[in-house]
């Protein structure tokens, strides 16, 4: 068979492959991530049947699939939206990056992996998935839940700090001693506040120059903005995903709503073709190794989320159980993880840490959604309403 | 003695609003920002949570505010937002504590401020539609305002003496 019939029945069969996946996940009620991701792992280097077509299309649309994951990110926001969190939420937003980040890095440096991949760690595990916790809320029914607000405001400030931690691990992935580095550091996060500033000053003007009332007229120009400025910004070893996601926040209003609305199918499409490019990348010589690890960093880090929830959530006033619903919540990583990895491993750091990644949002992203059920049960309700009596008569006394 | 409405931002979902009753019972209403609300009542053993959640379409929505007392024009500007994209309509409850109790109208400056017209004061089951400048605010009323979403949120602001 010539080469292009080749290409597409294999393209075909994998994207008729995620859909079946997919099917099966939504009947499970969880995310169809982790299933794409272990199809990847099935037909990638080291698996069961090794892909051989059809590369090229999955590179390229992996790329389109991370720069659409943001774009939408950011149109779900607006700059004020943002800037008001940041200010509201602040300690609350600092705790969570000190006790989440911090395993990551440790174990990246316990395996010998160096500070670059210390640094790509701790982006891991400090971001929860926002995509799979808002999911998840509405779900359970959870969405009018007094606690709800501070889960989303920490996924807005984790999603908001991506802006300015992308840019530095890319720097610092590129790597080019002490002084480049500092100074391609400094010229990331300048080109970040400046488009930051734009969106915040003028993103009525972007919102107008994308608007249009012919969705297809929509979806061209505002694909086509978020791809132009995302190249732009990787030509500047700023990340094309934050390019993307910070042409995102610009647009707000009217011309936000429908936007979201023509791309979401795009998205769904291409950041499928993502999750299964990091599969397929991912040895699986290398995941068995790292199965231990990965379970360790889990566990570790499914508690220090659970603590960030519990905290921050006490501090706005939340009663017992309210502050373990919203520990619980916030414990799937997902999307943002893998787009560090992807990231840390196309940079040449060690390819262990891509099996590791993967392992791990795979452990959190299907036991998050699993144990965020647990603060619903009986037992746990009396449980929590027996502690909070308890240190109410203690109080008292 | 008017109802306290608290307002709560769900970045990236809707709005959140809740009321406290009398009995200590909490009722919130959720609107999402890709249109439908869910109307949520909370348990009474821990008021966090909420233990019924019921979607709403904007009809059945429109019809539980007739149905408690809401008037007619509510309904025929529900009508008119359907038609023209981006106008929005919100009735926000003036509250004890608002600068505004006992001023007029003109003083909120609604319309130079916010772009925002106050269309009618609902005070307790009378309707006052088109109140002009000099019309004089009470406590617990409820003020009808048709503009954009940004300009409403101002004039809520505004409103609770907060912006």
């Amino acid at each position: 068979m010539e080469h292009g019939a080749l290409v597409l029945i294999e393209i075909g069969a994998l994207i008729l492959g995620i859909g079946l996946l997919s099917r099966l996940a939504s009947r499970l009620g969880i995310s169809p991530i982790p299933f794409i991701l272990l199809a990847g792992l099935a037909f990638g280097e080291g698996g069961l049947f090794p892909f051989s077509q059809g590369e090229e299309f999955i590179e390229i649309g992996a790329e389109i699939g991370v720069i659409l994951l943001l774009l939408m990110l950011g149109l779900e926001y607006t700059a004020q939206e943002l800037v008001a969190n940041l200010k509201g939420s602040r300690m609350a937003g600092l705790i969570d990056m000190l006790l989440n980040a911090t395993p990551g890095a440790l174990i990246a440096l316990l395996l010998g992996w160096g500070p670059v991949a210390a640094v790509a760690m701790a982006g891991i595990t400090w971001v929860s998935s926002s995509g799979v916790v808002a999911k998840m809320l509405q779900d359970l029914g959870r969405l009018t839940n007094r606690e709800t607000p501070v889960v989303l405001s920490l996924l807005v400030i984790e999603d908001f700090a991506m802006a300015f931690y992308l840019p530095v691990l890319t720097a610092l992935l590129i790597g080019t001693g002490l002084i480049a580095g500092t100074i391609s550091v400094v010229i990331a996060l300048l080109a970040v506040i400046l488009i930051l500033y734009v969106a915040l000053r003028h993103g009525r003007l972007v919102s107008r120059l994308v608007w249009s009332r012919e969705a297809d007229v929509l979806l061209l120009s505002v694909l086509g903005l978020g791809l132009l400025v995302a190249g732009l910004a990787a030509g500047a070893n700023v990340s094309s995903a934050v390019g993307a996601f910070l042409v995102g926040i610009a647009i707000s209003g009217p011309a936000a709503k429908h936007a979201q609305r023509v791309l979401t199918p795009l998205r769904d499409l291409f950041a499928a073709v993502f999750f299964l490019f990091v599969g397929l990348s991912t040895d699986t010589g290398d995941l068995v190794p790292m199965l231990v690890p990965a379970v360790a960093l889990a566990v570790v880090t499914m508690g220090t989320k659970l603590l960030t929830g519990y905290i921050a959530a006490r501090r706005v006033g939340i009663a017992e159980p309210g502050r373990w619903r919203a520990g619980f919540a916030l414990m799937p990583r997902g999307e943002f993880s893998i787009v560090i990895a992807g990231l840390a491993v196309a940079a040449g750091v060690d390819s262990s840490l891509a099996a590791l990644a993967t392992a791990y949002v795979l452990i959190t992203m299907i036991a998050g959604p699993l144990l965020a059920r647990i603060p619903d049960s009986r037992r746990f309700k009396l449980a929590t309403k027996r502690i909070q009596a308890n240190r109410r008569a203690r109080q008292a006394a | 003695m008017p109802a306290h409405v608290e307002r709560a931002e769900l970045p990236g979902i809707g709005v959140r609003h809740d009321i406290v009753t009398d009995q200590g019972r909490r009722l919130s209403v959720l609107n999402l920002r890709e249109g439908g609300r869910e109307l949520a009542l909370a348990d009474v053993d821990d008021p966090d949570r909420a233990s019924e959640t019921i979607a709403l379409t904007d009809d059945e929505a429109t019809a539980l505010s007739e149905v408690l007392g809401g008037s007619l024009i509510l309904t025929q500007l529900a009508a008119l937002q359907e038609q023209v994209a981006g106008l929005s309509i919100e009735q926000i409850p003036l509250r004890a504590d608002s600068p505004f109790v006992g001023r007029p109208l003109g003083d909120t400056k609604a319309r130079t401020r916010t772009r925002c017209s106050i269309v009618a004061i609902v005070r307790e089951s009378t309707v006052l539609p088109a109140p002009g400048p000099a019309d004089l605010f009470e406590s617990g009323d409820t003020v009808v305002a048709v503009g954009t979403r940004d300009g409403l949120d101002h004039l809520v602001r505004i409103i609770a003496g907060t912006g």
